[in-house]
């Protein structure tokens, strides 16, 4: 029993400390400009561009559902107009953030971690060593860039669609006047909603990136390690944007 | 000059280099030859620095490889090219832009840069090819855009890793043919790893036979060919007992 937990402990001092060494060696790389930065562009479209159609269409769907339950609840007790505000505030502070970046995770992430994986079992970035590279500026960087940069942008047009499509189902299905829905969207405003779901976003997008590439190099054993590569990223980074949804909560709120 | 100054490596429990002694003139081809997981490919990986060793280190042109910081890396791995047992070749990008990539890194202008594409291309007879992909070439294209990814960068030393694995008889001896071509063309000293005989006397200056975890013999083609130490003649001979 001692034992185990001795060695739990050892494994988890061990891990930390690879995941210090893989900070350090990262913030070290940036100074190697000349070669993420020209491919920060590729990796902003790539996981900006190539997520908008996952994160748009789940988005639309949040908002109506959202407007139809907030009616579901409010009806005889509050005045409809608050499902503007309850679409709104959920949107910006919760749902876009997060349901956002759980299908990210899924998407980019496993993207990342197959596609390092691959090329760790194949030999790739051993071969980027020989050639002078250091694989941290050319495959790592770029992606944790590109992801810290682009998932804001995809949350804002989340939050945007999510807030569109509730209003859209508040007028047709719930029979609420424009007016009325701007009315309860701007009730509670602060702009604080929207930096904080912003932040968060970026905060998801960094860690995502970080995870999915770490795991996705630390990949042995062929065929079999990158499935397990991807499987591993894509579950940390979604238990780890959970986490992180409580922590900014309870920092920020 | 590469020095292989008793190097030891394990992974786990397992020693896989015990103390490997071998020294690699400038200007010869030492083939390493020996059973298949006896640590060939993890010597070779200790001269550029992909593997660190637990004892022991290796020596090039005085650097010792384990003692380098990653500047010092850079600077080593320009010296050396590489060609990996199955190329290695960046799945995402043309041939071409494979052999262009290690290029990118040592500042050349474009116009350098394609002409030494074009001429590496030209060594290994892929003149053409520049705009397919990797996953359009067969193994054998695949190993060619290897050594022209290597020899476009006309390091000091060439490093092949199972070069002939895979391969038919007939593309075994064209890749021969290669590297032999490429030594003379650039003049550089490499190091082959393989269990081809075929191709380790069609290359080979001098021949290290790796067992156990160390240097059974080293010696020049026709000491190897006729030599009688009963391990070294069970593997030329290819006999299982």
């Amino acid at each position: 029993m001692i034992r185990t937990i001795g060695r739990g402990a050892v494994a988890a001092i061990e891990s930390a400390g690879r995941w210090g060494y893989f900070i350090a060696d990262l913030g070290r790389a940036a100074a190697d400009v000349g070669t993420w930065s020209r491919l920060l562009v590729g990796q902003m479209r790539r996981i900006g561009v190539d997520s908008l159609p996952v994160a748009v269409f789940i988005a639309a769907f949040t908002g109506i559902v959202l407007a139809l339950q907030a009616s579901y609840t409010f009806t005889g007790t509050v005045p409809l107009y608050f499902v503007g505000t309850l679409v709104g505030k959920t949107m910006m502070l919760e749902l876009g953030p997060v349901l956002t970046g759980l299908a990210l995770a899924g998407r980019v992430g496993a993207t990342m971690a197959a596609e390092l994986g691959t090329m760790k079992v194949t030999e790739q970035v051993d071969a980027l060593e020989t050639l002078a590279y250091n694989p941290l500026s050319y495959l790592v960087l770029p992606r944790v860039l590109a992801a810290t940069m682009m998932f804001p942008v995809i949350v804002a047009l989340s939050m945007l669609i999510g807030v569109c499509t509730g209003w859209l189902t508040s007028l047709v299905l719930l029979h609420l006047s424009t007016p009325d829905f701007i009315k309860g969207l701007k009730l509670f405003y602060v702009f604080k909603d929207t930096w904080f779901g912003l932040f968060k976003s970026a905060t998801f997008g960094c860690t995502i990136a970080l995870v999915s590439c770490r795991v996705g190099l630390a990949t042995y054993g062929g065929a079999e390690g990158v499935g397990r590569s991807t499987t591993h990223a894509v579950v940390y980074s979604a238990v780890l944007i959970l986490l992180l949804d409580a922590f900014w909560a309870v920092v920020l709120l | 000059m590469i020095e292989f100054r008793d190097l030891q490596k394990s992974f786990g429990p397992k020693p896989v280099l015990s103390g490997v002694t071998l020294t690699v003139k400038d200007g010869e081809t030492m083939v390493i030859i020996g059973y298949s997981g006896t640590g060939k490919s993890v010597a070779l990986k200790h001269v550029v620095g992909l593997l660190h060793p637990d004892a022991g280190d290796v020596i090039v042109d005085g650097r010792a490889v384990s003692t380098l910081d990653r500047a010092g890396l850079t600077a080593l791995r320009r010296d050396i090219g590489y060609v990996f047992q199955f190329a290695a070749l960046f799945d995402s990008l043309t041939v071409a832009e494979n052999v262009a990539l290690g290029l990118r890194r040592r500042n050349l202008d474009d116009d350098e840069i394609a002409e030494r594409v074009r001429e590496a291309l030209a060594l290994v007879d892929l003149t053409g090819s520049d705009e397919r992909l990797p996953a359009e070439l067969s193994g054998g294209m695949r190993k060619r855009v290897g050594i022209a990814r290597a020899i476009a960068l006309r390091p000091k030393y060439l490093l092949y890793d199972e070069p002939t694995t895979g391969l038919d008889p007939v593309t075994s001896a064209v890749m021969d043919g290669l590297m032999v071509r490429a030594r003379e063309h650039l003049g550089v000293t490499g190091v082959v790893v393989t269990h081809d005989l075929r191709s380790a006397y069609a290359v080979g200056d001098r021949i290290a036979m790796l067992y156990e975890g160390r240097i059974r013999q080293v010696a020049t083609v026709q000491e190897i060919q006729e030599t009688e130490d009963p391990v070294v003649r069970q593997f030329i001979e290819g006999r299982a007992a």
